[in-house]
């Protein structure tokens, strides 16, 4: 009881905390700073028609590469941990019991579909909504599907593999050439700029969303089958 | 937005009393995840301004006047990587979990007693 | 108009996360907490965040709540064998 009073009291100090920042805080009417300077330089400097990307991939780059550390650090740690209970001797194959009708049609006809949209994702994370995390977590999507209705459907774990570790490369290389090449670590304009608002423009930012697109595509696919198994 | 700033500082408060109270391991590992669900929706309403619409510089809203048209995209990109890395640690919490019940056939807390001071 | 619309998704968001929190059900807790989510991602839409909103709907909503129900059917399948 007295644990409980106690917790109760934390939470309670906690939300009284941050309500007392919401009462003396004033709406913005304008943006402040540093956003402000992204948004007016952002088109003429790197060529993107959506600033979300253009920060998340050019202006905090290093954020995102360590993000991609961390979410690949995770999909490891859960495969160290979960990977050593196929030693136990397992009873065969088990039975499942076959996926609902609606469910098999539907898989047959949408995955082909939900994977060619992930792509389309972040090939497009320049110009709209989306791009790598969120096209990478539509194909794993797609590929949570295929496990729903073919609960012994294994992934090509070399295949797997490799395109992970190819993509990870790929990007740190991508972020070394713009070292070499332009202003910095991660920075797109050594690729052409192109014409503003075109599929093939923004330098090289659709080159490192496709990489992160394919990295968290295949890390959370990874995810998935070793917490299903 | 001061209203859904209000919404977000609730929920964060009851993810925090789950995750001090609840005694079941994945019931903790789901009010951590609820209480970071508020504190994303806390950011995005801080970066939010009134009648303004997406940062994104499309033919509507036009690259010259965009300042005075847009919110704020910087805590939105960071919202963003905010929430992938939130299912990747939310992932190896309970890849921990399902270990420790496999050594002991317990979800309750108070079961693992043995690495406490 | 927006301010109703935002006021029904708080509401429903609060109630989604309380029921998360205390439902003694595993996995209608883990649904309860997709919900969250789910509220959550159309609150950023009409809170102009379409880039978060996709996130938080492909992976709050769908990946987290799966990776939750495969851990609750982990651990609650051994128990039965073990019985």
């Amino acid at each position: 009881m007295i644990k409980r009073a106690l917790a109760l009291t934390v939470a309670l100090l906690l939300v009284w905390m941050m309500f007392d920042m919401l009462i003396n805080w004033n709406a913005p009417k304008d943006l402040s700073g540093v956003a402000r300077e992204y948004v007016e330089k952002e088109p003429h400097q790197l060529g993107a028609v959506n600033v979300v990307t253009a920060i998340v991939v050019t202006y905090r780059g290093f954020d995102t590469l360590g993000e991609v550390t961390v979410l690949f650090l995770a999909a490891t740690g859960v495969a160290v941990l979960l990977s050593r209970r196929k030693k136990e001797p397992k009873p065969g194959k088990k039975k499942y019991r076959p996926a609902s009708e609606f469910l098999n049609t539907g898989t047959h006809l949408l995955s082909p579909f939900i994977v060619m949209f992930g792509a389309y994702i972040f090939l497009n994370g320049h110009l709209s909504p989306g791009g790598g995390f969120q096209g990478g977590a539509v194909i794993a999507s797609g590929v949570l599907f295929l496990f729903l209705v073919f609960p012994n459907f294994k992934l090509n774990h070399l295949a797997l593999n490799w395109l992970e570790s190819t993509a990870g490369a790929s990007y740190v290389l991508v972020g070394i050439l713009g070292l070499l090449l332009a202003a910095g670590f991660l920075d797109n304009r050594f690729l052409p700029l192109g014409h503003y608002g075109a599929l093939l423009s923004a330098g090289a930012i659709p080159v490192i969303y496709t990489f992160i697109g394919l990295k968290v595509g295949t890390e959370l696919s990874g995810i998935l089958e070793n917490l299903k198994n | 937005m001061k209203l859904m700033i209000g919404f977000a500082i609730i929920i964060m408060g009851v993810g925090i009393w789950g995750l001090l109270t609840r005694r079941n391991l994945i019931k903790i590992v789901l009010s951590l995840s609820i209480a970071e669900t508020g504190l994303q929706v806390l950011m995005i309403s801080i970066g939010y301004i009134k009648g303004r619409t997406a940062p994104i510089l499309d033919s509507v809203v036009g690259i010259t006047d965009a300042v005075h048209k847009v919110v704020d995209p910087v805590p939105q990109a960071l919202v963003l990587t905010a929430i992938v890395i939130g299912v990747a640690v939310d992932a190896l919490m309970l890849s921990y979990v399902i270990r420790l019940f496999a050594k002991k056939k317990s979800l309750d807390i108070s079961d693992y007693r043995d690495m406490k001071w | 108009m927006t301010e109703i619309l935002l006021i029904l998704l708080g509401i429903g968001m609060v109630g989604a996360a309380i029921m998360a929190v205390h439902l003694k059900n595993l996995v209608a807790a883990a649904v309860a907490g997709g919900i969250v989510s789910l509220f959550a991602s159309v609150v950023y839409v009409v809170l102009a965040a379409p880039d978060v909103a996709m996130t938080e709907a492909a992976i709050g909503a769908g990946l987290s709540t799966a990776i939750f129900l495969y851990a609750i059917k982990k651990t609650r399948e051994q128990e039965v064998e073990h019985d």
